[in-house]
């Protein structure tokens, strides 16, 4: 997933010399987690641009980039440190277009990593998407795949509209079930680790039916998707697997289409449980499917703790945690 | 000597009923601040940003090494564009107190500010104001209807109802969008510049904002990338004395001058009196040079005074003395202006309140023109469709709903 994210930039400062790249190590060093290797050698240092820790700083310097006319790809190292950038997100660029009536606006992608299960700690493994998804005026991106990463930060950089672009950092070398005892498994060995060399797009705003099945759907996305084909494997429930893709826009057609058609429904995702987004999407399907619903919607999420470092995997919305929704959901009466 | 450690909690020299006390301030005589070569090394002009760079001296005579040697002309039409201004302010002012528009902030005794920086600076050049800065609108020529349609959120408000009176934007005039939360514009000028750099470009970036907003992050924010980028990018910290309520000394006045935060991230800071035309003029032009040639950027300190209240929500006798403007050492920034044209012998009281009259004239004509198109209590509105609108690029279908929907709550 690195290298496809990498392979994103790469093609899109090639074919738009408006495109530049900041962020905190970024540049020489290629940043910590290698996403951005190579870019300042090939582009330089103009549009690969080293910056000071300063999240609000990055963010805001990335507006005004955007209003100039260049294309700006920020990092944010971790998502638990993209808060100092908020105002600058909620008040400013996501507003931009509508307090000007259009006159200004900033095509600006902020990608950070996100997500736990690499011994993070509280401060290194949240997942504050439904954040983003509260304020009007940003898309709020997760792949949860190398083909769809590449594919959805190409379309995130050429998109007009500012663009939050979350990366589940657990899967970045390879897909996760949740068994932290498993051996890992790289992306090679994976349908979605192929990745084609040159450009494309995968539409923002789009859910990926990652598994048809019959007897439940389940809606999740990031690092869940693969914990949750694993549990209910681990069950023999013949799943719908929908992994979101993108909270906004929402594909929520394709979401209440499945739901109509199975008529159970367990969403499940890392972040906190209460007001995640587990919570807007249960309403939506609710609205949309009542009728059709033969069990209530359940929501597997992380408990509504910060992220602890020495309890990582109780915390940590396991198999067993969504086998156990998927069982109360089946056998609902 | 005590030994215990205190809090000490700032206070301001004069409140209502005490008499007004400048003591505190720091002031040069005119034109005994040298004007450095604008390559000047940031450790080399250290005394810019304590001194106060002034031209105007008291007899009315531009002086000193700042003295920027205008045409007569152009004097007369900074005069006119801060003319303008209070005009402008006075009668938005007068509106807004008879309920035809909701909300309005003047910029009275800080006009000198935007008009002569608007003036000093070249077309192309990004100005990323904070809302006190309308005079930037007068020298850049936007029609007053514009704004004052603006202010009346009516069919042809720019903002098309979406922003508070005095938010204005102007991409073509190349002025960007004000935002409410302040000192945010900042960090995106330096943005901008930086922008303008990788591209090649010699237009440059300015910014303002006032002392009180100098303690937001993005102010920091701002000072640090210019540093570190080396930026072509004017930044500007009106220090007009007062935040709503709260004197400059919360905003860290009391111990240093604003323009010293200036060298202590290495950028060239200057002090200026912001009520001198000539000498905003000077420092302002000095600053652009410097960013344009790429020897970086400035941040300028204008030492002014809020003449007005804050907003039309505030009453400043509640926490100042009422005749603190009138003894504000530095002056009008008109009356000065004024009387050192009439010391050239190129302007009269009588030509004064002539074009004083005819101004006024003509904000009158823009209202009675403005309000055809609309006011808040009688039509025509703007149609309400339009709020969904602009979110995003394209209307969602979430959006589309959601329009449907209040369409029905309509009929």
């Amino acid at each position: 997933m690195i290298q496809a994210l990498n392979s994103a930039m790469d093609i899109m400062m090639t074919r738009d010399p408006n495109v530049v790249v900041l962020g905190e190590d970024v540049g020489y060093f290629g940043g910590v987690f290698r996403v951005t290797d190579g870019l300042q050698r090939k582009y330089g240092e103009h549009r690969v641009l080293d910056t000071p820790i300063a999240e609000g700083a990055i963010v805001a310097a990335a507006i005004g980039m955007g209003v100039n006319g260049l294309r700006p790809v920020a990092e944010i190292q971790f998502a638990d440190y993209i808060y100092p950038a908020c105002d600058q997100i909620f008040s400013e660029l996501a507003r931009l277009r509508y307090r000007s009536a259009g006159e200004f606006w900033a095509p600006v992608t902020i990608r950070t990593p996100c997500g736990g299960g690499i011994r993070g700690g509280q401060t290194h493994s949240q997942s504050p998407e439904a954040i983003f998804t509260h304020v009007c005026g940003i898309k709020v991106v997760m792949p949860s795949n190398p083909y769809d990463a590449k594919g959805l930060l190409i379309a995130a950089i050429e998109d007009d509209d500012p663009v939050v672009f979350l990366e589940p950092k657990r899967v970045y070398n390879g897909p996760f079930d949740g068994n932290p005892n498993k051996a890992s498994v790289s992306w090679s060995e994976h349908a979605r680790g192929e990745v084609p060399d040159g450009y494309y797009t995968v539409p923002i705003g789009k859910a990926d039916i990652v598994r048809a099945g019959s007897q439940v759907t389940i809606v999740t996305y990031g690092t869940m998707v693969y914990v949750c084909q694993a549990a209910a494997e681990s069950i023999g429930l013949d799943a719908e697997i929908l992994d979101v893709r993108s909270m906004v826009p929402l594909d929520i057609d394709t979401i209440t289409a499945s739901v109509s058609k199975t008529g159970r429904c367990v969403i499940a995702h890392e972040a906190t449980l209460f007001s995640g987004f587990g919570a807007e999407l249960s309403a939506s399907i609710q609205e949309a499917c009542f009728w059709k619903l033969e069990a209530p919607i359940l929501r597997v999420a992380g408990w509504d703790t910060p992220y602890p470092h020495a309890f990582e995997w109780e915390y940590f919305p396991g198999q067993a945690r969504v086998a156990g929704a998927l069982k109360t959901v089946m056998e609902w009466r | 000597m005590p030994r215990r450690s205190r809090l000490h909690t700032p206070k301001p020299h004069s409140r209502p009923g005490e008499k007004p006390d400048f003591s505190y301030l720091e002031t040069s005589p005119a034109g005994a601040v040298p004007r450095p070569d604008v390559n000047a090394r940031v450790r080399d002009i250290g005394n810019l940003a304590t001194d106060l760079v002034r031209v105007l001296d008291d007899e009315h005579r531009a002086v000193g090494p700042w003295h920027p040697h205008l045409e007569v002309a152009e004097l007369q039409i900074g005069l006119k564009h801060m003319l303008l201004t209070r005009v402008f302010d006075d009668r938005m002012q007068r509106t807004q107190r008879q309920g035809k528009i909701t909300f309005y902030m003047r910029s009275l005794g800080e006009e000198a500010v935007s008009v002569a920086q608007a003036m000093a600076l070249r077309p192309g050049d990004m100005l990323f104001p904070s809302y006190r800065n309308q005079g930037l609108y007068m020298v850049r020529g936007r029609p007053l209807v514009d704004l004052m349609c603006q202010l009346l959120s009516n069919t042809s408000d720019m903002c098309k109802g979406r922003q508070l009176p005095v938010m204005y934007h102007w991409a073509a005039g190349r002025i960007f969008s004000i935002s409410g939360n302040l000192a945010t514009q900042f960090p995106q000028a330096v943005g901008w510049a930086m922008a303008a750099a990788i591209k090649g470009e010699d237009d440059i970036a300015v910014s303002w904002l006032g002392e009180g907003s100098s303690a937001e992050a993005d102010f920091h924010y701002a000072m640090l990338f210019a540093a570190v980028y080396q930026a072509p990018v004017i930044l500007n910290v009106v220090n007009n004395q007062w935040a709503i309520s709260t004197f400059q000394g919360f905003a860290g006045g009391e111990q240093r001058s604003f323009a010293a935060r200036g060298p202590g991230y290495g950028i060239a800071g200057i002090r200026v009196d912001g009520n001198d035309f000539l000498a905003v003029y000077a420092v302002t032009q000095w600053a652009a040079e410097r960013a344009r040639r790429g020897a970086g950027p400035t941040l300028i300190e204008h030492v002014t005074y809020r003449g007005a209240a804050h907003s039309t929500s505030d009453d400043p006798a509640r926490y100042r003395p009422k005749d603190d403007y009138e003894k504000w050492p530095l002056g009008d920034p008109v009356e000065r202006l004024k009387k050192h044209l009439i010391a050239l012998g190129e302007w009269s009281e009588e030509r004064h309140a002539a074009l004083t009259a005819e101004l006024d004239a003509q904000v009158v004509a823009a209202w009675k023109e403005a309000v055809t198109h609309g006011t808040l209590g009688e039509g025509p509105r703007l149609n309400p469709d339009t709020m969904f609108e602009d979110i995003f690029k394209d209307v969602p279908p979430r959006l589309v709903r959601q329009r449907e929907q209040m369409r029905s709550e309509q009929t």
